[in-house]
């Protein structure tokens, strides 16, 4: 069963054309990678699908239920928007964590604002998670004295606090010293398996081959081609795919 | 003995008008300020442009200029009957109103640089995190804005401390005109000079404590960058 449906999803920049026509779905559990070159519309997708940018046509929905019309999304009201958003995860390539507060702080803001659990609930989870993805002695930190792969990784623990049924990332390790990369990648890896639904921008190729289910190459705001990464990796049929390929092997 | 005590009387006095100005400027100017920031930020172009030519010409323009303006020229404008009586309180709430504007300006270039040095990715990790507008600016943004703006809005400060003596110029009895007047005779005492640099003590004194209550704030903000 698809968890996710997104169809013909258009999206410019003034005269520019970033996202045209876009639509794939996605099934409960899956990873899905996303390839493509710069400047090719990845990113764009993904704020599209958190809303951090508003597609002008299409629709998303999940779990059958729609969470975004392109015609219709101004009439949305801010309630509802953040409730349909909340489907949805995001990790930003550069973090984005919040420096004023300890690693828990960061964790536990957004579902401590939501109340849809009690405080108790919500700093056990936040342990687990923190614990998860490796770092307890760390709780009480502040971002600033963690590498940027240790941020990450909260950053990762802060998206699944609010337990989104899709996880984003938009090249997780792209801001990462290369030595810093394996960590991220581990937790990443990890998570597969607990029923998260996953779509990662990634540039690791080695990565997108081994954790992906499906991958979708992007080029020129189209999705140029599609599949399992056997077919992907293994035998690319267009010829900007192979281009691709060899220039980043 | 008793002359240095007459002294100190009066300076005390002045201080006190030094400080009054420097307090009501400073309960003025910083929501002020904050309005007119929001002013220069606004998407509708002709009130941001309004705003920032404001700015422009205060900053542009000696504030002792736009004392006597906000002084002198009511006055003239309406042939004579100036709105401000030669009394101390008009011409304390004349400085006031021109200290207020002035300072509201400066200020106000500070909130910008602080809201927007606030990166956008930190918004949009809290929109992303299902929060609301309010939950955002006050949860996310509010401190790291403080924290951008306690540096340059203490140097503010401390100037605006110095800044209090250009009030004189419209004969507001400040303590540097306090000193002064025992220059020119006062209280029953003349010609004597110290008075006026015995004041710069209290700016001293006065800027001693406002730089360690900088630093304090400065330390307790310094977790995070
Ligand atoms: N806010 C914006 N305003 C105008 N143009 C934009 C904006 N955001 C992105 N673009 C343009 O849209 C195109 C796609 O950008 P996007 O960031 O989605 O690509 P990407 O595939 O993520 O690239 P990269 O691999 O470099 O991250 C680019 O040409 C970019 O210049
Ligand atoms: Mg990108």
């Amino acid at each position: 069963m698809a968890i996710l449906e997104v169809e013909n999803i258009k999206k410019s920049f003034g005269k520019t054309e970033v996202l045209k026509d876009i639509s794939f779905s996605l099934n409960k559990g899956e990873v899905l990678t996303i390839i493509g070159s710069l400047g090719s519309g990845k990113t764009t997708l993904l704020r599209c699908l958190n809303f951090l940018e508003f597609a002008e046509s299409g629709t998303i929905s999940v779990r059958d239920k729609l969470v975004y019309n392109g015609e219709n999304h101004k009439k949305l009201k801010d309630a509802e928007l953040r409730e349909n958003r909340l489907h949805f995860g995001l990790v930003f390539q550069q973090f984005n964590l919040f420096p004023q507060y300890t690693v828990k702080k960061n964790v536990t803001l957004a579902p401590s604002l939501l109340k849809r659990n009690t405080p108790e609930e919500i700093e056990e989870k936040a342990n687990a998670l923190i614990k998860r993805v490796g770092l307890e002695e760390k709780c009480d930190s502040y971002p600033a004295t963690l590498s940027g792969g240790q941020q990450q990784r909260v950053a990762i623990a802060r998206a699944l606090a609010l337990e989104p049924d899709i996880l984003c990332f938009d090249e997780p390790t792209s801001a990462l010293d290369p030595e810093l990369t394996g960590e991220v990648l581990k937790v990443i890896r990890s998570l597969k398996g607990h029923d998260s639904t996953m779509i990662v921008v990634t540039h690791e190729m080695q990565f997108a081959k081994e954790v992906s289910d499906r991958v979708i190459f992007m080029a020129d705001g189209k999705i140029e081609e599609e599949g399992t990464p056997d077919e992907v990796f293994g035998n690319p049929k267009s010829e900007r795919l192979k281009a691709f390929l060899s220039n980043s092997l | 003995m008793q002359e240095f005590l007459t002294v100190i009387d009066a300076l005390n006095e002045g201080f006190f008008q030094t400080f009054k100005l420097f307090a009501v400027t400073l309960l003025g100017a910083l929501p002020l300020g904050l309005i007119i920031s929001f002013g220069s930020m606004s998407k509708f172009k002709p009130l941001s442009y309004f705003t920032k030519t404001v700015v422009w010409v205060i900053r542009g323009t000696p504030l002792m200029l736009q004392l006597f303006i906000i002084y002198y020229v009511p006055g003239q404008l309406s042939g004579g009957a100036s709105p401000w009586s030669a009394f101390e309180d008009d011409r304390f709430i004349a400085s006031c109103v021109a200290f207020i504007i002035n300072y509201a300006c400066y200020f106000s270039e500070i909130y910008r640089g602080g809201i927007q040095g606030v990166p956008v990715g930190q918004r949009e990790a809290g929109e992303v995190l299902g929060m609301t507008k309010t939950q955002i600016f006050f949860k996310v943004t509010l401190l790291q804005m403080v924290k951008r703006v306690v540096p340059p809005m203490s140097n503010e400060i401390i100037t605006l401390v110095k800044d209090t003596s250009l009030a004189r110029i419209i004969s507001y009895q400040e303590i540097i005109w306090a000193g002064y007047s025992f220059i020119k005779g006062s209280r029953g005492i003349s010609g004597i000079v110290w008075p006026l640099f015995f004041t710069g003590l209290y700016y001293l004194a006065f800027n001693g404590i406002l730089t360690l209550l900088f630093g304090y704030i400065e330390k307790k903000l310094k977790h995070f960058n």
